[in-house]
């Protein structure tokens, strides 16, 4: 199918996404925000298509398994949840990352804790980019703020995950999963044959020939200076996405003199924010950050060095801010604006925090 | 042009599909729009809204607060958003079950009796059409032929035979939609 435009929610964008990109296999359970992910794939059927397998499994705690048992095999996988289902997630990640085996997780974010509402949050930063499971472990974390950026962050996940043999998570909201925008779609991408997926990923389990031992995918290793010599491969890792990777949007930071730092739906608002303080007279900027992991620590420090002020806005108590600290190392007035439990700030709101909190 | 729509009413009474065909049709006429709904509980016999906005720039907020024109179809909504149209801006609201009368007196007003029309005429399944060509008619944003290529998108083609009845549904909304208050 050639490039189209066409109007769609952001769910319905990551699902096409996934049968565009020559996805091999989705496992998932339905929960809201999300469930338009696999209500989509099941109406297109890409099993008929493009071969790809889509299975609604018995639970979260399946559709990961599922994905590690897929993608050892070194083929692309994917799945899908909110919040508390990405929670129930947390132990087959950290099993991914310590066995480096590339995948995409979506998590759109819903308020909680716990069950919390179905309405959209942005509370999940903390889990998301801090390790939500065990171990010395980060997954590449992508903030799509448009249905065009769920769309296309599918296919870079794909690229970062085979890179680097490491999971990929996109983490959006309730609400660019729900919005429908406009959106260009691409050509599609044949899925790997068996010759190409032996060679883009030469260590899965594929099978063994005899021209080499066998391909052992584990994130188990009782000789504990194996392990840390394995735990030093990781952090080099990181350390080159750190290096490499890092993505963000700078709006109207040249001339500012305060900057919202916001990422998500959170930055759209923000957006709008920035563009009324600016019919006000006071020169405010946005830094939106696309890559959450890696943070965009020396580019923000940078920005940070020129301004009087930073507000940052996420729906949630605070846990962004602590990194945008982090990266300016104190070294500018800065303070957290969100509501939580499924509330969404108004561009309003935002503009009077801004002014209440960091311009008085 | 930048064009903020809010369309509120009881869930079953189309406000989510009235807000996808004018974003369809905005994407038609190479528009810039977003559809950013109320999801949740709502089902019919609830309240349901939509935010709308078709721009000829990048749009930077789908989530809104404040709005050039409220399209309000029930009592709820109508309490729930006369108070976030801007000043100057446009309420719409059909009369059918209004206890209580719009107040403002900075603003256009207008009512279109869409609900008693359309089944006088036995059309109610199109009734959010009626709705929505009086919203046309006092603000042509989107041209007929982008209206008319904005239904094929939104409905599945085998309703593609209703689509005459619902642009006939339109022209009877231009022709019902009658002014309350205008500045």
């Amino acid at each position: 199918m050639a490039r189209e435009l066409q109007l769609m929610k952001g769910n319905e964008a990551i699902a096409r996404a996934m049968i565009a990109s020559g996805c091999d296999g989705y496992f998932g359970y339905p929960i809201t925000p999300q469930s338009e992910v696999m209500e989509t794939l099941m109406a297109e059927k890409p099993w008929e298509t493009t071969g790809m397998t889509v299975l609604q499994a018995e639970s979260e705690v399946a559709s990961i398994n599922m994905v590690y048992g897929g993608a050892a095999t070194g083929k692309k996988v994917a799945t899908s949840s909110s919040s508390p289902g990405i929670s129930l997630m947390q132990e087959g990640l950290t099993y991914l990352a310590g066995a480096e085996i590339p995948c995409l997780v979506v998590n759109v974010m819903r308020g909680g804790p716990g069950l919390g509402t179905i309405q959209p949050s942005q509370s999940d930063y903390f889990q998301s980019t801090k390790g939500g499971g065990h171990g010395d472990y980060q997954l590449y974390t992508l903030a799509p703020a448009s249905v065009q950026e769920m769309y296309d962050f599918v296919f870079d996940a794909w690229d970062i995950a085979f890179k680097y043999r490491n999971p990929v998570l996109i983490l959006s909201d309730g609400a660019i999963g729900q919005c429908m925008e406009k959106l260009y779609t691409r050509d599609y991408v044949p899925r790997w044959t068996e010759e190409e997926r032996r060679a883009n990923a030469p260590w899965g389990t594929w099978g063994k020939p005899a021209t080499r031992n066998h391909n052992i995918i584990t994130s188990l290793e009782l000789d504990s200076a194996r392990q840390e010599v394995f735990n030093l491969k990781l952090q080099a890792k990181y350390a080159e996405m750190k290096e490499k990777e890092v993505r963000y949007e700078m709006l109207n930071c040249d001339d500012a003199e305060y900057i919202i730092v916001a990422y998500g739906s959170s930055s759209r608002i923000a957006m709008k924010a920035m563009q009324m303080a600016r019919e006000k007279g006071i020169k405010v900027g946005l830094f939106r950050l696309i890559t959450l992991f890696p943070f965009p620590t020396k580019q923000l420090a940078e920005v940070a060095a020129h301004v009087k002020g930073i507000l940052c806005v996420e729906m949630s108590a605070g846990q962004m801010i602590e990194d945008v600290k982090l990266a300016t190392k104190c070294g500018v007035k800065t303070e957290h604006f969100g509501r939580f439990g499924g509330i969404i700030p108004t561009p309003g709101e935002v503009l009077e925090a801004l002014e209440n909190k960091i311009i008085k | 042009m930048t064009e903020e729509i809010i369309i509120a009413g009881f869930g079953g009474q189309g406000v989510l599909s009235m807000g996808k065909i004018l974003a369809y049709s905005g994407v038609m006429q190479d528009k810039e729009v977003s559809w950013m709904p109320s999801y949740g509980p709502e089902m019919r016999g609830g309240t349901a809204n939509v935010s709308v906005i078709i721009s000829d720039e990048r749009i930077s907020s789908p989530i809104i607060n404040q709005f050039d024109t409220a399209i309000i179809l029930n009592q709820q909504s109508l309490d729930k958003f006369e108070s976030s149209v801007k000043p100057g801006g446009l309420l719409i609201y059909d009369p059918n079950g209004i206890t209580h009368e719009p107040t403002r007196k900075d603003i256009n007003i207008y009512k279109i009796a869409a609900t008693a029309k359309a089944q006088e005429l036995g059309i109610s399944k199109v009734f959010n059409m009626v709705v929505l060509g009086g919203f046309l008619k006092l603000k042509p944003i989107v041209d007929k032929q982008y209206i008319h290529e904005g239904l094929e998108h939104s409905l599945p083609q085998r309703h593609w035979n209703l689509i005459p009845q619902n642009e006939e549904a339109i022209e009877i909304g231009k022709g019902l939609i009658e002014a309350v208050q205008t500045l």
